[in-house]
């Protein structure tokens, strides 16, 4: 790297360091400025802070952004999941658990009667997603915080991977 | 005697409560500050039956929570030095408010009042050394705690703390010299003088000087340029060991020893509680204008003037916390032994060759 000498004015810091404490000070003033007039409702428009208060806002995400996952339905409700167990085989968390079963419709080979996903182990790859055939799980939901008090908590079972609004949201 | 009792005690309550208070508030004050002049919002949540104004609570949050935590002492750690040291370093940086004046002297009803709760004619001496005494709790903390990472960080404390006593002890000097008072009662009552109406305080008259002793006061705080003792980021210092309300004893002392060197450069600089053209019977401008006041608002403008140059200093110590980055270990001592300490004896030097030649 390409570093230049500090010249004797830089060397003696004095003056910097006022530089410094002038860029500071420009912001807290200014700042303090725009949070005042906002206390009266004034120049909303200019934002004094770059702070998203999250819980209380929470700033749009890319539709892209893998999020909580959850289990396609199809129109009876039952999940689209044929249970083929290719999103357990590549999962490299090994967090997915699946017990098959006979779908009531002929035309329908296999469902899942058990889907068990386990978020405290889930490293958020999106693998199962992509290697699904039937686009019967998806990481879509947006919901982000998935804090829980227990592991068992922190588990997933075939009925709130249906219903992704399910879990108490706190 | 009773009188005058009643009076210390009425003033030390005020000194201590003042102190102690301020103290509280700079930690409000930190977050806030620093969020702002970072373009943050700040801690915001601590609130009182659904009241949050700004966060205020914060404080009384963290001291609660300070006093509920567990005290632990490690294992091997000296255990009376270990719980002798917080005290230690509070108690040094609360009685060295004594000596500060806060307001001009007056009578009333035949009895002298002193606003300033021990009027000793070797205040600066007092106050020096009580400063230096304070270093002794962070080299016991650090000593104390059986711990190779906190004995490094009292090692660091008190080599910097020396280095930069002296410092600040000869920069002072020239005021001493020109004042020829160690009282600062006498100082801040010199400061009440004028050249041409400009106000002798001791920045016109000292500037070389108030950078030196503002740059070792901030190296007495041990804040950030300077924090080298605590560097709590990385790596850690003297208090390490502690925990609960022993840790935020250390904590406060930092703080108190903000608002110290604020009451100090107020005094010794920015003139205490004088105020530009106010006299002992109100405002003479230069310009002619005269207006008379009764001596008790003269009193009291004098001591809120104080309170409001010692706030001024502490937002302006709290700015350069957050400005400037932490120096290299090395840099410090040159800082301390190769540049600070021959320009402040010079300074000595060039103030007495004025006052000879004047
Ligand atoms: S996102 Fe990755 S780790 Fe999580 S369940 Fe899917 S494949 Fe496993
Ligand atoms: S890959 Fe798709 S269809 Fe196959 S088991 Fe997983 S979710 Fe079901």
């Amino acid at each position: 790297m390409n570093r230049s000498e500090l010249t004797f004015i830089e060397r003696l810091y004095i003056f910097e360091a006022l530089k410094g404490i002038l860029l500071t000070s420009r912001h807290f003033f200014w700042n303090l400025f725009l949070h005042t007039t906002h206390l009266f409702g004034l120049l909303k428009n200019k934002s004094a802070a770059v702070t998203v208060q999250y819980p209380d806002e929470i700033r749009p995400y890319a539709p892209r952004l893998r999020t909580r996952h959850h289990l396609v339905p199809r129109a009876d409700g039952s999940p689209r999941c044929v249970a083929c167990m290719l999103c357990e085989t590549v999962c490299p968390a090994k967090c997915i658990y699946i017990i098959a079963g006979e779908h009531p419709d002929p035309n329908v080979e296999k469902v899942a009667k058990r889907f068990d996903l386990d978020l405290g182990k889930c490293v958020y790859c999106g693998f199962c997603v992509e290697v699904c055939p039937e686009d019967a799980i998806r990481m879509d939901t947006q919901i982000m915080n998935i804090a829980a008090y227990s592991r068992e908590e922190m588990l997933l079972d075939i009925n709130e991977l249906l219903r992704p609004g399910s879990r108490k949201q706190s | 005697m009773y009188f005058d009792i009643i009076i210390k005690i009425i003033l030390t309550g005020v000194v201590l409560g003042g102190a102690l208070n301020l103290a509280g508030l700079l930690t409000w004050v930190e977050r806030k500050q620093s969020a702002v002049m970072q373009d943050r919002i700040g801690a915001n949540r601590a609130s009182l039956f659904g009241l949050r104004i700004l966060g205020l609570f914060h404080p009384l949050a963290d001291m609660l929570k300070l006093i509920l935590k567990e005290d632990f002492t490690p294992r091997y750690a000296h255990k009376i030095l270990h719980a002798l040291a917080p005290f230690v370093s509070v108690f040094f940086a609360l009685i060295a408010f004594a000596a500060i004046p806060i307001g001009n002297d007056f009578a009333w009803r035949g009895h002298a009042i002193h606003l300033q709760v021990a009027h000793i004619n070797v205040g600066l001496l007092y106050i020096l050394s009580v400063m230096s005494m304070g270093v002794y709790g962070v080299v016991l903390a650090g000593f104390a705690s059986n711990n190779n990472y906190s004995f490094l960080g009292g090692l660091r404390a008190s080599s910097q703390m020396i280095s930069y006593e002296i410092t600040m002890g000869v920069s002072i000097m020239g005021i001493v010299m020109m004042d020829g008072s160690l009282n600062l009662q006498n100082i801040v009552q010199a400061q009440g003088q004028y050249w041409h109406h400009l106000p002798l305080w001791g920045i016109f008259l000292q500037p070389v000087s108030f950078f030196l002793f503002l740059t070792a006061a901030m190296a007495e705080t041990k804040r950030t340029p300077f924090d080298l003792p605590e560097g709590e980021s990385e790596i850690i210092g003297y208090f390490v060991e502690y925990s609960g309300m022993k840790f935020g004893m250390f904590f406060l002392t930092d703080f108190l020893e903000t608002v110290l060197a604020s009451a100090l450069l107020t005094t010794l600089f920015l003139g205490g509680w004088q105020i530009p053209y106010l006299f002992h019977d109100g405002f003479h401008f230069p310009w002619g204008t005269v207006w008379i006041m009764a001596q008790p608002w003269v009193i009291l403008l004098g001591v809120i003037a104080f309170s409001i140059k010692v706030i001024f200093f502490c937002w302006f110590l709290m700015m350069i916390r957050w400005t400037l980055p932490r120096f290299r270990y090395d840099q410090l001592m040159r800082l301390g032994w190769k540049i600070m300490l021959p320009i402040s004896l010079i300074n000595i030097l060039v103030t007495g060759l004025v006052m000879v030649l004047l």
